[in-house]
């Protein structure tokens, strides 16, 4: 059988750095196609190839064995080929209507709004979707937006979709759904292209799977020839994956005691509503809850971004809720942010730059009103090594790195300053297997040193492995705190849809 | 005296708006050009001097159009294409017209043209108070009055006025939707400078008909304000455009009545208002929501990775 979709030998490089070195790819027919591969594999490079985003420096593209140029996004949608960005491309001050009106090819020079929004509102219905046409995107929910991103391909009538981490800001509902969407538009004879790190759903969905390695093609497996050992090996070039074995510890002393606290309302974020927790020395403790349930505001009123409305919180004993005793607690904690590239980095500057953003004011990187470039530079050295950043050329803005690399900066920064609590926001969203256990190992061994670190996340497989406890959110509040080698799936789940544990 | 007031209104009012709309037109598509002072001056000598040399004011409407647009397109050339600074290429485009008028209209000082006169449409200038001011004006005023209507239907009820907002919202959502970025912004800029130009023209051919070096008289900068204060919507546009005429039409009233204040404080008046208008438009922001297309003042690259 031909392929549909067919890509030969295509190169592409940026200023510095060679992101597609000769990759192959053969997408069938009616099939779910997964693209495996690190942060920085080429993944989302080659997809915007596909999308006619970027054009390549050689290779060629066959589409039912017909050779394509694409030099715009405009002859990629005319072979039929549709994207769903990791970001996504939507018109955020638009109304859902405007934002799907893009997509429409036959759109007639004057807009007969009621007319069209006849046949929007058919197809949106088709779906069972609750989107109000009139809404602006920005309003919208994560899920709800990529919904609107999908509606506009299906407008399109498109052959190939391609997905990049579709499931990367998802919960768990959410991720579901768009799967037996998936399924269904397999069924009819399309196929789709699809980027994911997380290897239940590869085995769950994939037909067929390409493994990419450094902007190359390792190997390209048909179902059944592949399961997950298969994939972690062929994805980090080892057989095996690391296991560590968690070292006991007793508990003692509490170096954060949150009570009664209630924090500010954000549009629709829940807050926190007579919220209390402990967190004890040295411990993991993780928080898992449906994004949205406050886990936001919590991060923001522990980091010092956001003052409580009332209760207390006690560092070491000391009250430190209001706002001058807080100046120096919130100076020594370590914070992992949420959104990476918007608040965890200086985007335009360099990494050198970046891992000292807390600390230039300090010792040894001061002299005098100046910088000292010499131990900057050292400071960076050691870190780069430590934490085996792959930072580019110097002098390179961070923004290029990819962001499993980003994340390595922020948290090599935050750890240098050797605090004794660290927040960390959804860690490892979007990082690759290597990355994300690397994080894990960082967080596991700074555990060692007594160091005390609160996990926000989604991913249920990371708490478990990590915490020494896990705390379920639910509207504002704590349904239940499960010790992870004595639950189930099953257990937090029900504590994340609101049920409490007496 | 009411009638004669709106009448200096609209008037005053009306080369502001036509700057205003083609400001608006630009920075949907994104592109923000702070040269409309500069476009208004090469449309106002530009179109004075083909009017004198052809004896025909329409002519030289025309030719202020084309002028401007000619000098809107180094800037929309700058922006789009080579992706430079929107700001500093602006101010160049400011300064350049600025300088070339005035080395240009030196042999133009002093001369005179018969200046647009008034066109009364029937029955409605019978209207008591405000049908003189209103239905009695050039045709000019009524072009720009047709044109803010033109313009928001055409940004908000036709396909390419959808697809201009898109541009200047988001133009990577604009260019996976398969619409050309660069042609759209390009476009605007050209159609938007060419307004400017005839705003600028509006002096120099109605409203006072001779040309004076600098006669825009920061125009230009108060259309770039007035933008802001109309949430990029033609509509506002209008009732900000003569907001400024009145007051510059009672500032000129109180000198002409011979107040005791000084004429210096209130020809600072309508530049003032600028400010406080300014302060206000932007107070009065719902939070985290703004009209300001998002992509306002950013070059589109498709290959760079964010």
């Amino acid at each position: 059988m031909e392929a549909l979709l067919k890509v030969e030998s295509v190169v592409k490089t940026f200023p510095g750095v060679k992101a597609l070195d000769g990759v192959c790819l053969n997408v069938y027919q009616g099939e779910i196609h997964t693209l495996l591969g690190e942060n920085g594999a080429g993944k989302s490079t080659l997809m915007n190839v596909l999308n006619g985003l970027y054009s390549p420096d050689s290779g060629n593209l066959l589409i039912n064995g017909q050779p394509y140029i694409f030099r715009s996004p405009k002859d990629s949608i005319k072979a039929g080929i549709g994207m769903v960005h990791q970001h996504f491309m939507l018109v955020y001050n638009h109304t859902v209507f405007e934002n799907i009106l893009l997509a429409v090819s036959d759109l007639p020079f004057w807009l007969d709004k009621k007319k069209l929004r006849i046949r929007i509102k058919e197809i949106v219905d088709r779906f069972g979707l609750s989107i109000d046409l009139d809404e602006p995107i920005r309003k919208l929910s994560i899920g709800q937006q990529q919904w609107v991103e999908l509606i506009k391909l299906l407008i399109r009538d498109c052959k190939v979709l391609i997905l990049d981490e579709p499931t990367a800001v998802l919960t768990p509902q959410e991720s579901d759904r768009l799967f037996g969407f998936l399924k269904r538009f397999k069924e009819e004879g399309r196929s789709v292209i699809f980027i994911s790190h997380k290897m239940r759903e590869v085995m769950e969905l994939s037909d067929r799977v390409t493994v990419l390695k450094k902007g190359t093609t390792v190997k390209e497996l048909a179902r059944g020839e592949f399961d997950e050992n298969v994939l972690a090996g062929l994805m980090i070039g080892t057989d095996e994956i690391p296991v560590w074995e968690r070292e006991k510890k007793q508990f003692t002393e509490n170096v954060l005691t949150i009570e009664h606290l209630f924090a500010d309302k954000e549009k629709n974020m829940s807050d926190l509503i007579d919220f209390s927790l402990e967190l004890r020395k040295g411990e993991i403790l993780g928080i898992a809850g449906v994004a949205g349930n406050g886990q936001k505001t919590l991060a923001e009123v522990l980091t010092g971004l956001k003052p409580p409305v009332s209760g207390k919180i006690f560092a070491d004993g000391k009250d430190i809720t209001n706002a001058d005793s807080r100046k120096a607690y919130i100076a020594g904690i370590a914070h992992v942010p949420e959104d990476r590239k918007s608040m965890g980095i200086a985007p335009e500057m360099t990494v050198d730059e970046n891992l000292i953003l807390k600390s230039y004011k300090e010792k040894p990187f001061r002299k005098f009103i100046f910088q000292n470039f010499k131990a900057i530079k050292e400071n960076a050295e050691k870190q780069i090594a430590d934490f085996a950043i792959k930072a580019g050329p110097k002098g390179t803005p961070i923004r290029l790195l990819s962001g499993g690399n980003i994340q390595k900066v922020i948290i090599a920064r935050e750890l240098s300053m050797r605090p004794s609590v660290l927040v960390a926001l959804y860690p490892t969203r979007g990082l690759d297997m290597g990355s994300a256990e690397y994080v894990h190992k960082v967080i596991m061994d700074a555990r060692k040193d007594n160091m005390s670190t609160i996990v926000i996340s989604e991913d249920l497989d990371e708490l478990l492995k990590l915490s020494d406890r896990i705390a379920v959110m639910f509207r504002g509040r704590i349904t239940g705190i499960v010790d992870p080698e004595h639950t189930s799936r099953e257990e937090i789940g029900l504590l994340m849809s609101g049920e409490t544990v007496q | 005296m009411i009638e004669i007031l709106l009448f200096a209104t609209i008037k005053a009012g009306t080369p502001l708006l036509f700057a205003t709309l083609g400001a608006i037109l630009m920075e949907r598509s994104g592109v923000i050009n702070l040269g409309v002072e500069g476009l208004m001056l090469v449309g106002a000598l530009t179109g004075f001097a083909a009017a004198h040399t052809a004896d025909s004011l329409f002519i030289g409407v025309i030719a202020a159009f084309f002028a401007a647009m000619a000098a809107g397109a180094i800037h929309g050339f700058i922006c789009v294409y080579l992706r430079g600074n929107q700001i500093v290429s602006g101010l160049s485009l400011t300064m350049f017209g600025i300088g070339i008028t005035s080395l240009f209209g030196r042999s133009f000082v002093g001369l005179t043209i018969a200046g647009f006169s008034k066109v009364e449409i029937p029955v409605l200038s019978k209207i008591p108070y405000i049908g003189q001011a209103i239905f009695n004006q050039d045709v000019l005023v009524y072009f720009s009055i047709i044109l803010v209507a033109a313009m928001h239907i055409f940004l908000y009820r036709t396909k390419t006025g959808l697809y201009l907002r898109s541009v200047g919202e988001n133009p990577g959502a604009a260019d996976t939707s398969g619409i050309n970025v660069g042609l759209y912004r390009m476009s605007a800029v050209l159609v938007g400078s060419g307004l400017a130009g005839i705003g600028g023209a509006y002096l120099s051919l109605a409203y006072t008909p001779f040309w004076v070096e600098n006669m825009t008289a920061g125009r230009g900068w108060i259309a770039v304000a007035l933008v802001i204060f109309a949430q990029w919507n033609s509509t506002r546009a209008m009732a900000g455009a003569y907001l400024f005429g009145g007051i510059n039409a009672v500032q000129l009233r109180m000198q002409a009545m011979g107040t005791s204040l000084s004429p210096h404080l209130l020809m600072m008046l309508p530049y003032l208002f600028t400010i406080a208008v300014l302060v206000m438009a932007t107070l009065r922001l719902e939070k985290g929501s703004t009209p300001e297309p998002e992509a306002l003042g950013t070059a589109y690259d498709r290959e760079d990775r964010k």
